[in-house]
């Protein structure tokens, strides 16, 4: 691959951007969920996403990694079926359920035949209102956990993520891996699984997006069978993380041949009036695809890198602005020097008309294009009730894009970016770098 | 859950894509006259199009010594043309609110853009202007150079589960190319110029060695207007090379290897035979060993699951893959990672037992039902990707497969029967012809 995997969002006309048509209905079920609808009928199955805000930040401190432990189980035994016998009756109805964790959620991804859409449904809503939580599946989704934290411990990607993370948000529940440490998961028992299941599979945090063939009159039913029965409400949502950034450069020794580093200075919230201009701002700077300016001269013109890029993370309790290189273990300090100086040239210097002109071109070009496939839009649109976005945003966020301005976009780059604090974590065996941060 | 380990084995077979069943509906496919291929597929749900060019020409048909130059000029065939500057294919891209990419495998070479459906000329024209005018300064190509030997790091030198699969492969083909990786060895990478790259080039790159795939809101016609126009101007190379490359001799000594290294610490075990690919007008043995592989380790229901993970509770994980989609002979492979205490010699053994118990008793009937039930599914899924599609029929095109080859499969993997799965179990999972390899951590010295 050209570009990196990741990167992968990637004169003659100017582009006269294309308006997304989405039509969402919002749908609120005779049992009081509310959810968003997009209808198709072309294909005949459905696309279900459903977000459950929280994630594994709801662990209790004692029980780091029950809410993983937790999710990994949900499709191991439900009612009254073990792990097999659920696995078989969700094949045999070829439905497709996937369930997964983060920091801030716990996610479920369904796609379900028409053909046989309320025995799918119903088979879902086992696994997320009943689950066994059998004691053999238990500790078989344990070691498997348990490998993964193995794996852990000498893969230089998950040493960076995890140093990066202990620095910067250090007791916050950001600061250690979700799926706790290896004590922390051996002590894990049934009951703090169960209470995991209670505090994060709840009414009052969940978002929910259909997109396919239903109807708003079949999806109402088939959502109140589905999560009516799940407590109303659950753990409280974990405080604001305080961000540690120091500046300089922490050092994890380690023996390969390649260094990777994370760095990251403080992000930008959401519902900032300066968001749509720090946005476009790292668009120019370490976003999008072949363009930016640290791919410009780390790699193209340097050759020191194969990636490099730069986002605004937006957590529910942290906004970071961070980004990552890897380079030989001879190369990597030119690489962070490079990027340093690259931070300090767009702060100091800002960007130019054209830079400008070129990034709203691709953003408001490029954003009609994601809404491709029920179930894509379906994830797209359980994203946006995740950032508290209406459904007229798709209309309207291409205007947001080209609102900014030449000199909005140069102020955000003097307030905003920051040199001083923006800190690195390199995980390798770096020549000509010293730690600053012990 | 993170389910830790499946992401290890999806990665060998880098660059390829899974072989599942799909609609033949929608899709319209000729042939220029200068002999590129065309395929359409139509989906009219978003105002998108996937414009994709493949050439016949992968890894595997590198001359020797220069491994990596069919990745190298994929690299560089961004770097400019007779009117176009180095980067500006992608920055023009990007201008229109698209985005482009490349990859490389052993049977191919891709270069795709995705972008709003009326700038389908725009793309189409800078795609056909590379096919022919490359121009390459010996500068992009030095950096550029630095560039791979970075992916090389960043992918292989870093990951010690991708040493072992190059490792492993190498062990596999004793003469085929499919031994050597794509990317390249690294001493080999550091000699490649530019002149191996534009001979690589010229030699390889024709519309008569390429197939167009556009996908999305678009109509046969007004593809083919498009193509005629763009690519249709270009001149065949007459002087095509045929592709035949070196083939394994008879395997009759099973091969073990051994990869230590000090960033593992969760082995495992992986076993591998060679077996046939897909070929085209006789795909029968690969439909039933494909689903052989899903029977034997193809998800929560496979027998490996229930026999390693859930009832003897040695594994944390199990798998097996077959990857059809070759022009030349590919492998069937599993792997057992261990469950805590349990020794890869165990673990193996147990994956022994599993299959050499399987040849005797054959699937169980429910779970091909199953099976089959889930592909006939996958062609209604399917249908939600058109990109997806369209890197399907590139694959199969790129690799001796048809079209007609590619809307003959669901039907045939649909016709497979419990016998002969257990016919190819018989004649592939030889251990004769086996690979087996342990990746695991250095032995502890006192």
């Amino acid at each position: 691959m050209k570009h990196l995997l990741f990167l992968s969002l990637a004169l003659m006309l100017a582009a006269a951007p294309l308006h997304a048509e989405i039509e969402i209905d919002e749908v609120t079920t005779p049992g009081g969920l509310d959810a968003w609808l997009v209808e198709d009928h072309s294909i005949p199955f459905v696309a279900l996403e459903i977000r459950f805000r929280g994630g594994a930040s709801l662990d209790s401190s004692d029980a780091r990694g029950a809410t993983n432990l937790m999710v990994g189980l949900l499709e191991e035994g439900a009612d009254d079926m073990t792990a097999q016998d659920f696995a078989r009756a969700r094949d045999t109805l070829a439905a497709k359920f996937s369930y997964d964790v983060s920091d801030d959620t716990v996610s479920i991804s369904a796609q379900m035949l028409t053909e046989n859409r309320d025995e799918a449904a119903a088979l879902l809503r086992a696994s997320l209102v009943a689950p066994r939580f059998d004691d053999d599946a238990i500790e078989r989704v344990r070691g498997q956990v348990l490998s993964g934290l193995r794996s852990a411990q000498t893969d230089p990607r998950d040493l960076v993520s995890r140093a990066f993370d202990r620095l910067i948000f250090g007791d916050h529940p950001y600061g250690s891996p979700l799926e706790g440490t290896m004590d922390s998961v051996e002590g894990l028992t049934r009951e703090d699984i169960a209470a995991a299941h209670r505090a994060a599979l709840t009414r009052e945090h969940v978002h929910i997006s259909a997109v396919g063939d239903i109807t708003a009159e079949e999806l109402g039913p088939l959502l109140d069978d589905l999560l009516g029965d799940l407590p109303q409400e659950g753990a409280q949502l974990p405080a604001r993380a305080d961000l540690n950034l120091p500046g300089g450069v922490l050092m994890e020794p380690f023996e390969t041949p390649q260094s990777i580093a994370a760095f990251a200075q403080a992000g930008v919230e959401r519902d900032d009036p300066d968001f749509f201009a720090a946005y476009v701002l790292n668009h120019i700077l370490g976003g999008g695809g072949f363009e930016s300016r640290l791919v410009t001269e780390v790699r193209v013109k340097r050759g020191l890198t194969y990636g490099v890029y730069s986002y605004l993370s937006d957590k529910d309790a942290a906004q970071l602005w961070v980004g990552s290189v890897s380079s030989a273990n001879d190369r990597v300090a030119e690489a962070i020097r490079v990027i340093r100086d690259e931070w300090a040239r767009i702060r100091d210097d800002g960007v130019t008309e054209e830079e400008l002109r070129d990034a709203k071109t691709y953003l408001t070009g490029a954003y009609p294009l994601q809404f491709e496939g029920n179930s894509q839009i379906a994830r797209i649109a359980v994203g946006m009730q995740m950032d508290g976005l209406p459904v007229d945003y798709i209309a309207n966020r291409n205007d947001m894009v080209e609102a900014v301005t030449l000199e909005q976009i140069n102020r955000v780059a003097q307030d905003r970016v920051d040199p001083e604090t923006l800190t690195f974590v390199v995980v390798g065996q770096p020549e000509g770098l010293d730690g600053s941060i012990n | 859950m993170r389910k830790p380990f499946l992401w290890l084995f999806v990665l060998a077979a880098w660059l390829s894509l899974p072989v599942a069943a799909f609609a033949s509906e929608n899709v319209t496919a000729f042939q220029l006259e200068n002999g590129m291929d065309v395929v359409v597929i139509e989906d009219d749900r978003a105002p998108v199009v996937t414009h994709m060019v493949w050439y016949r020409v992968g890894a595997a048909d590198e001359p020797a010594g220069q491994s990596g130059i069919a990745h190298f000029l994929e690299h560089l065939m961004f770097k400019g043309t007779e009117t176009l500057a180095p980067g500006e294919f992608s920055s023009v891209v990007a201008r229109n609110g698209g985005s482009d990419n490349a990859f490389t495998s052993q049977d191919y070479t891709a270069y795709f853009q995705r972008i709003a459906a009326d700038r389908l000329d725009l793309v189409m024209g800078m795609e056909a202007d590379r096919m022919s005018n490359l121009r390459l300064a010996e500068a992009d190509v030095r950096t550029e150079r630095d560039v791979i030997l970075e992916e090389r790091n960043q992918r292989v030198e870093n990951s010690p589960s991708a040493l072992f699969r190059e490792q492993k492969s190498a062990t596999q083909y004793l003469n085929h190319p499919y031994g050597i990786p794509i990317i390249g060895w690294q001493h080999e990478i550091r000699e490649l110029d530019r002149e191996a790259a534009l001979s690589f080039y010229e030699t390889h790159y024709a519309p008569n060695n390429a197939i167009l795939v556009v996908a999305g809101d678009v109509t046969p016609d007004t593809v083919r207007a498009l193509a005629e126009k763009h690519y249709g101007v270009i001149e065949a190379n007459p002087d095509l090379p045929p592709r035949t490359r070196p083939q394994e001799p008879p395997q009759l000594a099973e091969r073990r290897l051994m990869l230590r290294d000090g960033r593992v610490s969760q082995p495992y075990v992986n076993r591998a035979y060679l077996a046939p690919e897909r070929d085209s007008g006789a795909q029968q043995e690969a439909a039933a060993l494909h689903l052989l592989a899903q029977v034997l380790g193809g998800g929560q229901t496979s027998v490996l699951n229930e026999r390693l993970q859930i009832e003897q509770k040695i594994a944390v994980q199990t798998g097996a893959w077959y990857s059809g989609t070759s022009l030349d002979q590919t492998t069937i492979e599993f792997v057992v990672v261990p469950a805590a205490g349990v020794t890869l010699a165990e673990a193996e053994d147990a994956l022994d037992e599993v299959l050499t118990e399987f040849v005797e008793t054959g699937p169980d009937p429910e779970q091909l039902d199953r099976l089959k039930m889930q592909l006939r599914a996958e062609e209604i899924y399917d249908r939600d990707d058109a990109s997806g599609l369209a890197r399907r029929y590139g694959a199969a095109l790129t690799s001796g497969l048809t079209v007609e080859d590619v809307q003959a499969w669901p039907d045939l993997l649909q016709d497979v029967t419990a016998e002969e799965i257990v016919a190819a179990a018989k004649r592939v999972l030889d251990h004769q012809s086996s690979v087996t390899g342990q990746l695991l951590a250095p032995e502890v010295t006192q």
